[in-house]
């Protein structure tokens, strides 16, 4: 449809001279290309770069008539009411507890499976086990959030039946605050650990079999060989994801909480991201949420940083 | 893989510890599973008691024929087959050409690019100035508040990248140019042919975020009748405000013996369960290579 234009624009390739490969000469062959990256590059600069721009409100008291350059500046209020407040303490322990406790038992799960998994000589086993653990992931939020209402629905849940079966005392778990967080991690296990060896796995598949036959003659019992062989075979896997995994310490999903959040579980259910959305979008107060959310992002990022500065030391595996 | 060298006592029970081990996991997984299955054609009055907790127990379709009869629950399912498939349309003529530029080592300023989409990953601007922006452009109550703010992930387009240099013989690119095929007609003639398995990587993850997302439907969409699924089920299973009352007329019989509203929304949830998730689990053991795949290629380098 252009042919016009691409004999043009193809033309200097019919002659690559050597010598003359200048910058120009490649940006001018290549033209298309830029054509290629405008969908993305405009989507990023509008959609992810447009609201860094927006930030600003955080700093200023927004108000809708004036937009974000016309609303005057406030300096640094909205921090400081948000750090005085009787929530701050509250949010911010929930969020790192939150996190650190899905930390501690989500990130070793997959692990454990996937070092278990790759033992498993049964072929067919091996893939009903892994298909059936898999499938929890393409179940949605808000249908998860609705399995675990419903099996802990006191008198009626599965999960209190059971519990009774066995002669355990069932308490309140989607209402009492001291539950909220063992249901919120290990419904996520359930949900998330089988997709999560998918990548330890792969790790797996690319160990040298030489190494295991050398560890055999050797007279190394299958324990060892996992231990001494497979294990540090995952050791940067493991690394990078548990670097990422410091990155967004403070930036628990407010998807899932959000929907199993309610009055009664709020003092233990309440963190950063659930607060930015009720502050921010069910009360307008869009200048403060700003705020709570920008403090939000830039310790995530320092934590991103820094959880990478001492693994960069300590070994040679590092994001960057 | 080395048969033939004779398993130790200690191996064998080592092994074995290990199908336990395994076998629990994965019973564990597929315990809620098969009992919401088994769940949404049972009778209620069962199910609340704990008198259902494995296989079906006094078979009633009564739920699903309250599912199909729900006009919001229809409408939520046209809507999101409508956003689904636009949105996944978008990301993915978003994604793979920005991905095939980025793959190309003469690409002045790939750098550049990449640099600048990976920032996004690490710091954004956040949940109010991002609402604030879809305000201003005119997109909220519309369908494109639901796809166009989400028309890329950049993790996908690392994804394809690393396919395209990886996958693609660079020889091909190169006997094309010489022939004065552009860019253009390399990609969709010869390029695009030849990555369908990433194309069908990519439908699907964008498909399945795609299908199973609530959040920007509940912020950007305040007409009920736009909602998409998942934020009719979160009335029904979360907020509970099920529409026992809603519906279709049952027979005289089956109301007497659930003549609770109670039992029939929980019926309904159940069943609306799995009405939604179908689609998607359905389409999942025959696809599951790709979904594999496409955590593989993402895997070799993040």
């Amino acid at each position: 449809m252009q042919d016009a234009k691409a004999a043009v624009a193809g033309y200097p390739t019919l002659k690559p001279g050597k010598g003359k490969n200048s910058i120009w000469n490649k940006i001018a062959r290549n033209w298309e290309l830029y054509i290629f990256i405008a969908p993305a590059f405009f989507y990023f600069l509008i959609f992810c770069y447009g609201p860094m721009y927006g930030i600003q409100i955080a700093f200023k008291n927004f108000i809708p008539t004036k937009g974000i350059t016309g609303s005057p500046w406030v300096g640094f209020d909205h921090f400081i009411r948000f750090f005085h407040s009787y929530y701050f303490g509250n949010l911010l322990w929930n969020t790192l507890t939150i996190s650190l406790y899905s930390l501690a038992v989500g990130f070793p799960v997959p692990i454990v499976l996937a070092l278990a998994f790759n033992e498993v000589r049964n072929g067919f086993f091996k893939k009903l086990a892994q298909t059936v653990t898999y499938a929890p992931h393409f179940i949605s939020m808000v249908v998860m959030a609705g399995m675990i209402i419903t099996f802990l629905s006191p008198s009626t849940g599965i999960v209190i039946h059971l519990l009774k079966a066995f002669g355990l005392g069932a308490p309140d778990f989607l209402t009492d605050p001291g539950w909220f967080k063992t249901m919120y991690v290990l419904s996520d296990v359930w949900q998330s650990a089988g997709w999560g060896t998918i990548i330890y796995l792969a790790a797996l598949s690319g160990v040298d079999p030489g190494l295991h036959e050398a560890a055999i003659i050797d007279g190394a019992s299958r324990l060892q060989r996992v231990r001494h062989i497979n294990i540090p075979t995952l050791v940067p896997t493991m690394v990078i994801l548990f670097i990422l995994n410091m990155g967004s310490l403070l930036g628990v999903g407010y998807e899932k909480i959000l929907l199993l959040q309610n009055p009664l579980n709020m003092t233990s259910s309440d963190v950063i991201s659930t607060f930015v959305y009720r502050s921010g979008l069910v009360d307008s107060q869009y200048s403060f949420s700003t705020a709570v959310g920008l403090f939000n992002s830039v310790i995530n990022a320092a934590l991103l940083v820094v959880s990478n500065q001492i693994i960069r030391r300590t070994s040679e595996n590092s994001l960057w | 893989m080395i048969s033939g060298v004779r398993e130790t006592r200690r191996d064998k029970a080592f092994l074995i510890c290990n199908y336990i081990y395994v076998f629990l996991a994965f019973l564990i997984v597929l315990y809620p599973l098969v009992y919401i299955i088994s769940a949404s054609i049972s009778n209620p009055k069962l199910v609340a008691s704990g008198a259902m907790w494995l296989w079906p127990k006094g078979i009633t379709f009564e739920g699903y024929k309250r599912v199909f009869a729900n006009t919001s629950i229809w409408t939520g399912y046209g809507n999101t087959i409508l956003y689904t498939a636009v949105g996944t349309a978008i990301n993915l003529a978003v994604t793979l050409p920005a991905a095939y530029a980025l793959s190309r080592k003469d690409f002045v300023g790939r750098n550049f690019f990449m640099g600048m989409f990976m920032v996004t990953m690490f710091f954004g601007g956040g949940l109010v100035p991002t609402y604030l922006l879809v305000k201003q452009l005119g997109m909220i109550n519309t369908m494109w508040a639901i796809v166009v703010p989400s028309a890329a992930s950049i993790w996908n387009i690392i994804v394809s990248r690393t396919f395209f240099q990886g996958s693609i013989p660079k020889e091909l690119q190169e006997a094309a140019q010489i022939d004065g095929c552009t860019n253009m007609r390399l990609f969709i003639r010869i390029i695009l042919p030849l990555s369908l398995p990433i194309i069908a990587v990519m439908a699907l993850f964008y498909g399945v975020g795609n299908w199973n997302s609530y959040f920007s439907a509940l912020i950007y969409l305040n007409d009920s009748a736009k909602y998409p699924l998942q934020l009719v089920l979160r009335q029904i299973l979360v907020l509970q405000e099920m529409a026992a009352q809603g519906g279709g007329a049952i027979d005289v019989s089956t109301a007497v013996s659930m003549n609770s509203k109670a039992e029939i929304a929980a019926l309904v949830k159940y069943a609306v369960i799995i009405v939604a998730t179908v689609p998607v689990i359905a389409i999942y053991p025959f696809l599951q290579r790709y979904f594999v795949q496409g955590v593989l290629i993402g895997s070799v380098k993040g």
